[in-house]
């Protein structure tokens, strides 16, 4: 017998259930409990960059919208600076900013909305450019394990069509699940998405 | 059953503690998913239709990955890792009053420090604070079921509670879920979230569940049994569960050996 190597494993997964609001939002849940909320605002009033409104759905493999679904977004902000201190690069950080929310889909409307400002390009360990990005954490009743995926920009297509993650996907009309469409309501920014859990148009997820 | 088994041995007691040479690209280790439930278990209905068929795309941990949000003791409140009296109105909650504590440790076995752990439960009925459970149990106007903490410079956490109880649910007509307490827990990189269930040592309803038999590995099932810590129960107080939380080890970066600013 070879020497062991003693690593422990990793604690398995398990869903995040129908109440998770409880523990992670408790306000949607219907009460009130901590004196501090995270919430699906991540912007100040100081925050840099364009303000933008995230908008969308998590469809079933049935194609009904999942109304007890929780997403999280993680992303750079508007210089391609991670508040993090494995982040090295040379953009500017701006603590005000912890690049970070949570939303659950609404009771009634199934939307997931998250008001934030579009992330800088960042670079990868090759030294190449990625196009701007929001990664997403998807959890709910039946998900077994949280899935990961990303969000680009639609107005971005050099940029994506140069995008290294992009590019691995080996079917190009997939790619598309990706993409956050642009438009403009009452003067504000918005990008709409739709995440397909299964289908003919299933998401790309990862393995992260 | 062999509850927490890995758990109560303290890795720093290892002759052989895995290391991770300083030359390594800050990637996280390739996530082990035999240990994981699939996302397709069909004995867990509602996983049918939530869970993609297509391959999950291998991604090589980039700075999206590596990075995570940042949490710090701003972000709580003084109440917030004790559930017997955050919601307290007129008295405490009923139920049988418990502590839980434990590490969250990575797979090399080192502490997650100032990492932030969340959460939530029914009460002692089986009943949650939620305006969509109608379960006939009572809801308990002194107990509302969540909190959090953050983990200390070892990654140790604590919190104190009462013992949730189990309650029927819609899989079978007669599926109960036996009694458990939801984790959400962070790490320093957003690859490491990791959402899990926590559950009593003893209970016989954990054989049945169809949600904890959706994990395939029978080792990684009994590790999310906390087993009764009677030395850390506070005598004539509370009983005790230790529950130990691990997550994905990570290889070293090159920037540790830089100078700041390099």
């Amino acid at each position: 017998m070879p020497q062991p190597l003693n690593y422990l494993k990793e604690t398995a997964s398990q869903t995040a259930g129908p109440y998770v609001h409880i523990g992670l939002i408790p306000a949607m849940a219907g009460f009130d409990i901590f004196e501090k909320n995270f919430s699906n605002v991540l912007t100040t009033p100081n925050t840099e960059g364009e303000r933008i409104t995230l908008e969308g759905k998590v469809l079933d493999g049935a194609g009904t919208p999942l109304r007890d679904v929780l997403l999280e977004i993680w992303q750079a902000n508007a210089s391609g600076r991670y508040n993090h201190p494995a982040d090295r690069s040379a953009g500017a950080l701006e603590q005000e900013f912890r690049g970070w929310g949570r939303a659950g889909s609404d009771f009634e409307s199934a939307l997931v909305t998250f008001e934030t400002i579009k992330p800088g390009a960042i670079l990868d360990k090759a030294g190449r450019t990625c196009a701007p990005h929001i990664n997403v954490w998807i959890v709910a009743r039946g998900i077994n394990i949280g899935l990961n995926t990303r969000l680009y920009f639609s107005d971005e297509e050099a940029a994506n069509a140069a995008d290294p993650v992009l590019n691995l996907i080996e079917q190009p009309a997939r790619r598309s699940t990706l993409i956050a469409k642009r438009s403009e309501r009452a003067g504000k920014v918005v990008y709409s998405f739709t995440i397909h859990l299964q289908g003919p148009e299933e998401t790309v997820f990862f393995d992260v | 059953m062999n509850a927490q088994a890995p758990a109560l041995r303290d890795p720093r007691l290892n002759s052989l503690e895995p290391l991770t040479p300083p030359l390594g690209d800050g990637g996280f280790f390739q996530r082990d998913r035999s240990i994981h439930p699939p996302a397709h278990a069909p004995g867990y209905k509602s996983s049918v239709l939530r869970s993609p068929r297509q391959s999950l795309l291998s991604l090589e941990n980039s700075v999206s990955e590596i990075t995570g949000p940042v949490f710090g003791h701003n972000d709580l409140g003084p109440l917030d890792n004790d559930l017997i009296r955050n919601y307290a109105r007129d008295g405490d909650p009923v139920g049988e009053r418990i502590i839980v504590h434990g590490r969250v440790l990575d797979e090399t076995g080192r502490g997650v420090p100032n990492t932030l752990v969340e959460f939530w439960q029914a009460n002692a009925g089986g009943r949650y604070r939620h305006k969509k459970d109608t379960y006939l149990a009572p809801v308990d106007p002194n107990f509302g079921g969540c909190g959090r903490a953050l983990t200390d410079d070892t990654g140790y956490y604590y919190f104190r509670t009462v013992k949730p109880g189990p309650y029927p649910w819609r899989n079978y007509v007669n599926s109960w879920r036996p009694a458990h307490i939801h984790f959400s827990v962070f790490g320093s990189g957003f690859a490491q979230r990791l959402i899990t269930q926590m559950y009593f040592e003893g209970d016989p309803l954990i054989p049945v569940c169809p949600i904890l038999t959706t994990i395939p590995d029978k080792d990684a099932l009994d590790r999310l049994v906390a087993p009764l810590d009677l030395n850390a129960s506070t005598p004539f107080d509370s009983l005790a569960y230790r529950f130990d939380i691990v997550l994905r080890g990570q290889r070293s970066t090159y920037f540790e050996n830089r100078t700041a600013g390099n």
